[in-house]
């Protein structure tokens, strides 16, 4: 019966598989996805601004030599909200923080403002989510770190929570 | 007092599993006698007690009794009945009540009915289910229990996912289960003919009625699954290679071979170990696939009860299972005799390469699917696996497989050596030759996958006839006429995804009133939009004008708004002909007051489905074949020759 181990291959076959979810099941999952665009150069956009007395935002804003934070957001978003102090850290501490607002009006967007904070340099206003689909954005809020030459660095998935701000911070200052 | 019913209900059921087990496995050492009658009493207790759970729960959802946290979790007081009773299922908890329920009613049946097996391997079979049925049990017992009580009550409920709400997908989830209880079915008879060493044609014959309703179900529920994909979620694809669409084509593709197999094996008793490996991959399949759909261990556009514990419990199941079956599969199968031999030239020979060629398919689906996992493990990449890797790998073995299958069945049991096969194959081969011209004439510039599915096609359809060459048509036993409608409803369904993705047509525009547009030859235009109101949602309905020669028809596409959850749809609208059908979905208004349109002309795309319902009519036929001719014990052996 040489042939006697080609019956246990079935089971070794399986216990592989087993093994593989089980990992997949315990490793670390983080929420800084790497989407298709990490990378990548900023796609090229203009954005109008969102609200009055704030610049819009466009893509060669993103290669100004800084790294910088892209965040985009709604005032009808409730994680938004929640994600505000994280921000507001974030821009104390020196990063600088440009916003998209997807499918807003500048009087809502103002009074979002207004009552959370406004952490951002630029804010662009994206009405129909076109740079959203552009961006590879599942939702929001979503945020990107992008290099000084505009390069994607990496894309924060839902919103960001206090235990994140350390981690995002660190990416920061190495791309500095 | 309906929940605690149902609850108690439940735990009787487990129990009843528990003493159904202890006999079952008693049942292979000497005390058998005193111990079927019993073992019999129990499945058929068990049965009847979880069909009673799962009925109190459906009386739940139907009077919408919010002070139980799944009713108030998955329903909603102004859903339509309907949707309210889908509901019972439309969620984790609910799901795997109705998976044991139909798990431990099919248990009674085999105690009421089962008459072809010995009775040792009989008693090991129940005694097997017992064991599955308990794991279920203690899943939704302790961690699963879809009757806890929420307290306060809540108002008014929070919904169904509304992509959910829809008639095929409230009969979807049922009929696929259905189809995994069958498999886990046929692997409580392998684990039986393992432990007693009884793998012959009785068993193959006991087996092979639940393979086919198991086959017949899944077939239906993937073709179901695929319309409603295609239809509902508006972006007017059929099948996406999703995780959890890949849940339940593994299965099949396993049942599929199991199918093959375990014909050779009553008919010819061969294939035994091979059949058994089969009967445990099919029903490891469709574990594997439950466990991918429930850990949200792979993402998936379908997101569903994504919750990592529920995946660990039935993981864990899923080790015991199926490990344990391999591992009785590595020390037993030696002992099981193995059957007849047979020349590589035969029907069996056609069968093993079918085989061979299915277990291929499962294979390269198996690895895509974890793919993500195993790159992530290895390689630290994280990338996802879509339909470029799935079409390009499986769509050549499925060709080659559809020559099996033109081959196959003109072919003579044991030895094929009359050389007669050239012969049948001559119409066949001219259809494919005459496709092929007139595709080279009409239609240059195919695809080459398309252009060869269509040529395969032609000859399968006309190959899968000529089995009926010569008979008397009124007295072919009702499995060959099965097989030969299954393999047409093949030729079919290939007809339809090669012409699908070989000739589709599309437009996307942003339109004003009265503006036409062109695509496959048809004019369409947007006329105009009404507001609309259903049962519990609001949409937009445009007006959309088709106009095709003397023809005019006038579709509706929706964006629909559900306001609990709140979500938006798009409804797309669909206009079928007979060669084709024209699907319209209605996107966003644009700054500038345009509407976002979005068109595709598919030719002979209803062919998919309709091949898929053949395919389920031949295993129907097939099915009452059998069972009438098990009510005819004594009908001539020389007519058992057809298959599945």
């Amino acid at each position: 019966m040489s042939r006697r181990w080609v019956l246990w291959f079935p089971l070794v076959l399986f216990g592989l598989i087993v093994m593989l979810v089980l990992w997949g099941m315990n490793r670390d999952r983080d929420d800084f996805v790497r989407s298709r665009l990490i990378g990548q150069p900023v796609p090229e956009f203009s954005l109008p601004p969102a609200v009055e007395g704030k610049p819009g935002l466009a893509s060669n804003d993103l290669d100004d030599g800084k790294p910088q934070l892209v965040n985009f957001f709604g005032s009808w978003c409730i994680p938004c909200r929640a994600e505000a102090p994280q921000l507001a850290a974030l821009a104390a501490a020196g990063v600088p923080i440009t916003g998209i607002a997807l499918r807003d009006d500048p009087e809502n967007v103002r009074k979002f403002l207004d009552q959370y904070g406004d952490p951002f340099t630029r804010i662009g206003a994206d009405r129909d989510g076109r740079l959203q689909v552009v961006f590879g954005a599942s939702g929001v809020p979503e945020t990107y770190l992008v290099a000084p030459d505009g390069t994607i660095l990496l894309q924060h998935i839902g919103d960001i929570r206090a235990e994140d701000v350390p981690e995002l911070l660190r990416a920061w200052k190495d791309a500095s | 007092m309906i929940a605690e019913a149902g609850l108690a209900a439940l735990w009787l059921a487990a129990a009843m599993a528990l003493l159904q087990t202890f006999a079952g496995f008693g049942g292979l050492g000497d005390r058998l006698a005193q111990l079927t009658a019993s073992l019999r009493g129990f499945a058929v207790a068990q049965g009847l007690l979880s069909l009673t759970a799962f009925a109190m729960l459906l009386w739940l959802f139907a009077r919408t009794d919010l002070s139980v946290g799944l009713v108030a979790l998955n329903s909603h007081i102004d859903k339509p009945m309907l949707y309210k009773i889908a509901g019972a299922w439309g969620n984790h908890e609910g799901s795997m009540l109705l998976w044991v329920t139909v798990l431990s009613l099919t248990g009674g049946l085999i105690a009421l009915l089962e008459r072809k097996l010995d009775a040792r391997s009989f008693a090991a079979t129940l005694g097997a289910q017992g064991v599955i049925a308990l794991g279920f049990y203690a899943f939704l017992l302790f961690s699963s229990n879809p009757f806890a009580r929420l307290s306060p009550p809540a108002p008014t409920g929070q919904g169904l996912n509304p992509l959910l709400q829809d008639p095929g997908l409230a009969f979807h989830p049922p009929t696929l289960y259905i189809g995994y209880v069958g498999l886990s079915v046929a692997f409580s008879f392998a684990v039986g003919a393992m432990l007693t060493g009884k793998a012959g044609p009785a068993f193959a014959r006991a087996m092979r009625p639940w393979v086919l309703i198991s086959w017949i179900f899944l077939t239906l529920g993937i073709t179901a699954g695929s319309y409603w994909a295609y239809y509902e979620l508006g972006w007017g694809g059929w099948w996406f290679w999703d995780p959890v669409e890949n849940a339940s084509l593994m299965p099949w593709l396993a049942a599929t071979a199991l199918l093959h197999s375990v014909s050779v094996l009553a008919a010819r008793d061969a294939l035994r170990a091979w059949t058994i490996m089969l009967a445990l991959t099919a029903f490891a399949m469709s574990m594997i696939g439950t466990f991918l759909v429930r850990s949200g261990i792979l993402t998936s556009v379908h997101a569903f009860a994504v919750d990592p514990e529920r995946g660990t419990f039935i993981l864990v199941l899923l080790a015991l299972y199926i490990g344990g079956a391999l591992v009785l599969f590595g020390t037993r199968i030696g002992s099981v005799r193995q059957g007849a031999p047979f020349h590589l030239f035969s029907r069996e020979g056609g069968l093993v390469a079918n085989n061979i060629l299915l277990s291929a398919i499962l294979a390269i689906v198996l690895i895509g699917t974890l793919y993500p996992l195993i790159a992530e493990g290895l390689f630290g990449e994280q990338l996802s696996v879509g339909p470029p890797y799935f079409d390009k790998t499986t769509v050549p073995v499925a060709l080659v497989l559809m020559l099996f299958l033109a081959a196959g069945p003109l072919l003579r049991w044991r030895r094929d050596g009359s050389g007669s096969l050239p012969r049948k194959l001559v119409l066949p081969a001219g259809a494919s030759v005459v496709a092929l011209i007139l595709l080279l004439v009409l239609a240059p510039g195919t695809g080459i996958l398309p252009l060869l599915g269509l040529v395969f096609a032609a000859g399968l359809a006309v190959a899968s006839i000529v089995p009926l060459w010569g008979r008397k048509l009124l007295r072919t036993p009702l499995p060959i006429w099965g097989m030969v409608l299954a393999h047409l409803g093949v030729a079919v369904a290939v007809v339809g995804m090669a012409s699908e993705s070989g000739f589709t047509q599309e437009r996307l525009a942003a339109v004003r009133y009265g503006e036409e547009l062109e695509v496959g030859g048809w004019k369409v235009q947007l006329l105009g939009l009404d507001p609309v109101a259903g049962p519990n949602w609001t949409a937009i309905e445009a007006r959309v004008l088709a106009k095709k020669g003397d023809g005019r028809w006038i579709l509706h596409p929706q964006s629909r708004s559900y306001s609990s959850p709140v979500m938006q749809t798009n409804e797309a609208a669909l206009l079928s002909r007979w060669n084709g059908q024209l699907y319209a979905t209605l996107g966003a208004q644009d700054e500038q007051g345009r509407w976002q349109l979005r068109l595709w002309w598919k030719p002979f795309v209803s062919l998919i489905w309709l091949g898929g319902v053949l395919i389920a009519l031949g295993g129907a036929l097939a099915l009452i074949g059998r069972v009438w001719r098990g009510f005819r014990a004594r009908f001539p052996k020389t007519q058992q020759e057809g298959f599945a």
